[in-house]
């Protein structure tokens, strides 16, 4: 049982630590503003709260526990809307999808 | 492994540095110092200093970052080109004051040196009595209240003399007649609006716990008065500065910082009252414990009063200065 929860937990950290790389090279490789904020948000929705799930596993049932809980409901809840809000703010600043450039950006050289 | 933490950190610090050097667009910049301070509270972390670590997430991290970016609101974007200008004499001058830095550190105890004069002075005794003294776990919080409170008192004395000057430059003057806190974009923007209610209460929950919690784990007045300060902020961000203020009146939140500062200071007075010296909280009840804690009580208090109002004032008068000069492309008035 231990050595399961033991395997579990490691499991879910090295998957958390592969979306984390998954989500950098996406930030670095991907063509535009927004595909590259959705390979930022994986970062933020996938590496971190697997990677907590698999902390609260190692740390079994404590208070230690609750606190990690509570971390991901707090990041499950914030990163997906600062993603939203960057978006949104992206696009209000002129930012269209798809185009490398805002045409504000081009004007300004 | 600690050791290579450590160094991945360091170097992260100074790639952080360098960008912020090459960087010439300020918002990119305000954020690189975000993460800066971020790494740097890492770091702490990674030393044990809890403490420290929380007051630089929350101070650095958080807080400076907002005040930062809502005055580049109101100034440039972007920094002036220097091109043209002579860099022989700087470049002489930062490398002369390196190269004296890094001579002056070979005098410098080896890191975690248990010899170190910091680990022989009175850090030892702080250690040895705290127990037995004040009765609280958090070691860090009976230095900061108890036994260097006069310190602390000081501290808290500059938040208050930074507000002060914030006032008196830029004044609590109302925006002028005309401009309205027209309903900004924001206000369409329904997900942020319910995400932020969720957070808010949660965030102001959180502040308190880090307030009265602070003699049993890391946190105290500090660190909560930014937490506090921060979910107000958040709030007037989404829901607009009216609604804030409405929320918390600036002809109350004006009185707060000094408020807290005499919280601090009445508290030493009480002490003298009852015939201690100042600041010297066992007079305060018959259990010397209990008249340590009930001290640190009070002055943590003071201490978040004042923190919390002095950050919710300095936003409050940046930001209603940048409605005043708010134009119609959101571009900032120069």
């Amino acid at each position: 049982m231990a050595l399961a929860l033991d395997l579990l937990s490691w499991a879910l950290i090295l998957v958390g630590g592969a979306f984390g790389v998954i989500g950098g090279i996406g930030l670095l490789r991907l063509p535009d503003f927004f595909t590259r904020i959705h390979a930022g948000s994986v970062t933020d929705s996938m590496c971190a709260p697997c990677i907590i799930a698999g902390l609260m596993l190692q740390s079994g049932l404590t208070l230690v526990t609750v606190k990690l809980a509570f971390l991901i409901l707090f990041l499950l809840l914030t990163s997906p809307t600062a993603t939203h809000a960057l978006a949104k703010a992206a696009l209000h600043g002129g930012l269209v999808p798809g185009k490398e450039h805002s045409p504000a950006e081009e004007h300004r050289g | 492994m600690d050791t290579l933490v450590d160094i991945l950190l360091l170097a992260f610090i100074a790639i952080c540095a360098i960008a912020i050097l090459r960087l010439r667009d300020l918002f990119a910049v305000t954020m690189m110092f975000g993460l800066f301070s971020f790494i740097a509270a890492g770091l702490f972390a990674t030393m044990h200093a809890l403490d420290v670590a929380f007051t630089e997430a929350a101070v650095g991290a958080g807080i400076a970052t907002i005040l930062i970016l809502v005055t580049l609101g109101q100034t440039a974007r972007r920094e002036k080109s220097q091109a043209g200008r002579n860099v022989l004499l700087p470049l002489l001058v930062v490398w002369v004051t390196g190269a004296v830095l890094i001579y002056g550190t070979a005098d410098l105890p080896v890191f975690g040196d248990p010899q170190a004069p910091a680990h022989l002075h009175v850090a030892p005794y702080y250690i040895e009595n705290t127990r037995e003294h004040i009765g609280i776990p958090n070691m860090v919080a009976a230095v900061l209240a108890s036994y260097r409170a006069y310190d602390t008192l000081g501290e808290v004395v500059v938040v208050f003399a930074a507000v002060l000057g914030v006032i008196a430059l830029l004044g609590l003057r109302r925006r002028p007649a005309g401009v309205e806190a027209r309903p900004r974009d924001l206000e369409e923007h329904q997900v942020l609006k319910v995400v932020a209610k969720m957070i808010v209460p949660v965030i102001l929950l959180f502040a308190l716990y880090v307030q009265f919690h602070g003699e049993y784990s890391p946190g105290g007045g500090f660190q909560a008065g930014v937490i506090f300060a921060a979910a107000i902020i958040l709030y007037a961000l989404v829901f607009g500065l009216d609604t804030a203020r409405q929320v918390i009146p600036p002809r109350i939140l004006g009185w707060l910082p000094a408020v807290g500062v005499l919280i601090f200071g009445c508290t030493g007075v009480l002490t003298q009252l009852l015939g201690g010296n100042y600041l010297d909280y066992y007079v305060l009840a018959e259990n010397p414990q209990t008249a340590q804690q009930l001290g640190i009580l009070m002055i943590e208090i003071g201490v978040g009063v004042t923190v919390a109002s002095v950050m919710l004032l300095i936003y409050f008068i940046f930001a209603e200065r940048a409605l005043g000069t708010r134009t119609d492309d959101g571009e900032a008035g120069r």
